[in-house]
């Protein structure tokens, strides 16, 4: 615990990421006022009146952030009509459950990544993975009709085999033959994707009755329980912070943890010291295809309940963006799929409510991620500042 | 060097910045008294709409479904149209629960796909008028709309086997869905009645309807793709295509356009020279699948304050112009009088019943 205390606060980490946000939250304000024509049209004439574009200016850019934090964390009107019994806790709880739901698959898939980046491997495949998973989960979720509790973790079982059996190929050729596991990743994803495409529509898969593609729901017994109604929030976001604890010891403190680190440090001298630096390729990708397996899983027994050719969406590209944000550590994966489901789920109310273009979200996570990837662009962004203040010229003169 | 930089830099800026001072030099509008938007406000229709993964500008059913909120408001001025676009599959329930907590009066879902978390969310919120395309109803609080898009796609199959020169039509899809196949089968039996009442023997390349198999060009965007899978065709002996594949056929709109005359397109879901002008020259015309006009309909009917039941809710077809074979734009001339006369004829028959046109693929 005083490990993670340490880390969380060792300073530097901790300002680079936060102003990063503020950095991206900035520059996401700009974009706001320049894609609102109405708001623009107002500052043709900034000279003559400039109350009215700063005024409106702010108006926008206030709303939509506001419903950005209301769409994630909650909307205190709803909390204060619980209060006063006009609306159920559910109603008030709901943005809350959207971010943790959006959040559960990021985990599994950040953790993907992370976990084989820490052992040297830039796992691209967590996408083909996830989607395996997917299918290995639904279809278990409704082949089999096994008991409650056994269903479920069968179809979660399932899901972990199929994405592992989705990682160990590209670990395998790794070691085997050397192929980039970059190529070979990227390869299996399309792979994936359209064996997906057209596994739902096949007999026995395509749900009766439909013709369209969809396959057969999974059974209530194999989903993730949740409260249900609007509250879509469901098991599997605990199952993410068991894992995250699980791969967090797995790396820190066990034998192969200690394998991977030292592979992925310098395979060379890992294998001077006698570790198999192959077997570890092979071992490492497997768990990071399962980890994947098992974010696409919970995506398909949590939320989805059916297969359809995008029912992964994104998770597995989202698990890479999530992974470099929590700098590949475990906890800070988490903390990072968090924040990502808290701008999906205020991303989605920002859109509905303040008519914000959906794509601004995808803009300000990009971004923020930008700026934690160039940790020396922020760096040099916030000593600028300070150097302008004791004089420009200074600055312009060095440049 | 680096002074020279450094003033070209501080010139730029100098520059910039007085065209920005000057652009920001303009009048400021008079004061705008404080007007109570609040009665309008108090009649609003607040038509909101859900969309695909396509987003709103797919130039097809999200598009359409879009521009007939939007015509809905010419009609009926209280309409207030507005969207949210769909990041992901599991973005689609929070956006549909967004408006029903915002008090929408018409929540519009597009896609089949949509279809089961529509019915959810209807279930739990009774007093909310949903409605859906491409799908059919779940609750008696949505209102489905559907094509019968078979029907029109038969009236072109006969139309393109009376058109061909070589005796060899095609079509191809974007991939293998119902609402892509629907098209493909009427296409296939149409070209196959053309046959039966003029005793000729006219292919069809591209798609086999009794095994539900043929060419997919796996994308809605690639145009190339759409080339070369024209290109396919053409070599087989094909003259006359209907790639139902969204921006992917405009792919084989260029081939027809380089044939000089040679190859014709047979456009899908909305007028060709009005969807993609640029290629009018080579539309032989167009399967219409009117989303919007249905849209449309069903928004005004709801602003005026009338139920839109949800059975049998909204099935277009040829009898009410749902779905049609478009005007033949620049071919008017080159389609045969008499070829035209059958083509009504047949789509007489169509509505009246006499003529059977079945797809596994309709709606149900």
């Amino acid at each position: 615990m005083t490990a993670f205390l340490r880390k969380l606060w060792s300073a530097n980490t901790v300002a680079l990421t936060f102003l990063s946000m503020v950095l991206a939250v900035l520059i996401g304000a700009l974009l706001i006022i320049v894609s609102d024509a109405d708001v623009l049209a107002k500052f043709g004439y900034f000279t003559a009146r400039p109350s009215d574009a700063i005024e409106s200016s702010w108006a926008v850019v206030s709303t939509a952030y506001a419903d950005l934090l209301k769409g994630a964390f909650g909307d205190p009107q709803v909390f204060s009509a619980w209060f006063a019994g006009t609306a159920t806790w559910q109603q008030a709880f709901a943005p809350l459950s959207e971010t943790l739901t959006y959040a559960a698959p990021m985990v599994f898939t950040g953790l993907s990544v992370a976990l084989a980046f820490r052992g040297g491997l830039f796992n691209i495949g967590a996408q083909g993975q996830a989607v395996l998973g997917c299918v290995a989960a639904g279809i278990a979720g409704f082949t089999f009709g096994l008991p409650v509790v056994l269903n479920l973790l069968v179809a979660l079982i399932a899901g972990v085999v199929g994405g592992a059996l989705w990682g160990f190929i590209p670990g395998f050729l790794k070691a085997r033959t050397g192929a980039h596991e970059v190529i070979t990743t990227i390869m299996l994803n399309y792979s994936a994707g359209l064996f997906l495409s057209w596994l739902v529509i096949q007999q026995g898969i395509q749900a009766p009755g439909r013709t369209d593609a969809i396959s057969k729901t999974v059974a209530e017994t194999a989903q993730l329980p949740s409260p249900g109604g609007v509250l879509r929030v469901h098991l599997g976001i605990i199952l993410a912070v068991l894992v995250t604890a699980g791969v967090s010891w797995l790396l820190n403190r066990s034998a192969f943890g200690f394998e991977l680190r030292a592979v992925g440090a310098n395979p060379h001298a890992a294998k001077t010291a006698g570790i198999g630096v192959g077997r570890t390729y092979v071992l490492l990708m497997a768990i990071a295809g399962g980890l994947a397996g098992l974010g696409g899983a919970t995506q398909v027994l949590g939320t989805a309940h059916a297969l359809t050719p995008a029912v992964a969406g994104n998770i597995g590209f989202d698990g890479l963006l999530v992974a470099l944000l929590g700098r590949n550590r475990p906890w800070g994966t988490l903390f990072a799929a968090l924040l990502f489901g808290a701008l999906r789920a205020g991303g989605d109310r920002m859109q509905s409510f303040a008519s914000i273009s959906l794509e601004l979200v995808t803009v300000l996570q990009a971004l923020i991620v930008i700026f934690i990837a160039a940790p020396a662009l922020v760096k040099a962004i916030f000593r600028l500042r300070a150097a302008r203040a004791t004089g420009l010229g200074a600055s312009l003169a060095k440049g | 060097m680096r002074p020279v930089r450094g003033k070209r830099i501080v010139a730029i800026l100098a520059a910039g910045g007085l065209t920005l001072a000057a652009a920001a030099c303009g009048q400021a509008p008079a004061e705008a008294p404080k007007t109570g938007g609040s009665t309008a406000a108090g009649a609003a229709y607040k038509a909101c709409m859900v969309t695909d993964l396509g987003g709103i500008d797919d130039k097809s059913f999200n598009a359409s479904a879009w521009a007939g909120l939007q015509a809905a408001k010419t009609e009926a001025s209280n309409v207030d149209p507005k969207f949210v676009a769909s990041s992901s599959e599991a973005s689609y329930e929070p956006g549909l629960r967004g408006y029903v907590t915002q008090n929408c009066n018409y929540i519009l879902a597009v896609g089949g796909l949509m279809g089961d978390v529509t019915t959810k969310v209807a279930k739990e919120n009774p007093k909310s008028q949903f409605a859906i395309v491409d799908s059919g109803s779940g609750n008696s609080n949505v209102y489905p709309m559907q094509f019968a898009t078979h029907q029109a796609a038969f009236l072109a199959g006969y139309l393109a086997a009376g058109y061909s020169k070589t005796g060899k039509v095609a079509t191809y899809g974007g991939l293998k869905i119902a609402p892509v196949t629907i098209f493909m089968d009427g296409f296939a039996d149409g070209v196959k009645h053309y046959n039966t009442v003029k005793g000729k023997d006219v292919k069809v390349l591209g798609w086999d309807k009794a095994a539900q198999n043929g060419n997919f060009a796996e994308s809605f965007i690639d145009q190339n793709k759409g080339k070369s899978v024209t290109q396919t065709l053409v070599g087989q002996g094909a003259d006359v295509i209907m790639p139902v594949a969204g921006g992917t056929g405009l792919g084989t709109a260029q081939v027809a356009k380089d044939s000089g005359g040679k190859l014709s397109v047979i456009w899908v879901d909305q007028d060709g020279c009005v969807s993609a002008a640029q290629y009018c020259e080579v539309f032989l015309s167009t399967v219409v699948k009117n989303i919007e006009d249905a849209v449309k309909q069903s928004v005004v009917k709801g602003a005026k304050g009338e139920t839109l039941s949800a059975t049998p809710g909204y099935v277009g077809s040829l009898a009410n112009d749902g779905v049609s074979l478009a005007k033949f734009n620049q071919f008017d001339s080159k389609v045969d009088a008499a070829l035209k006369a059958e083509l009504e004829k047949l789509k007489a028959d169509i509505v009246a019943g006499t003529v059977k046109v079945e797809s596994a693929n309709a709606p149900k």
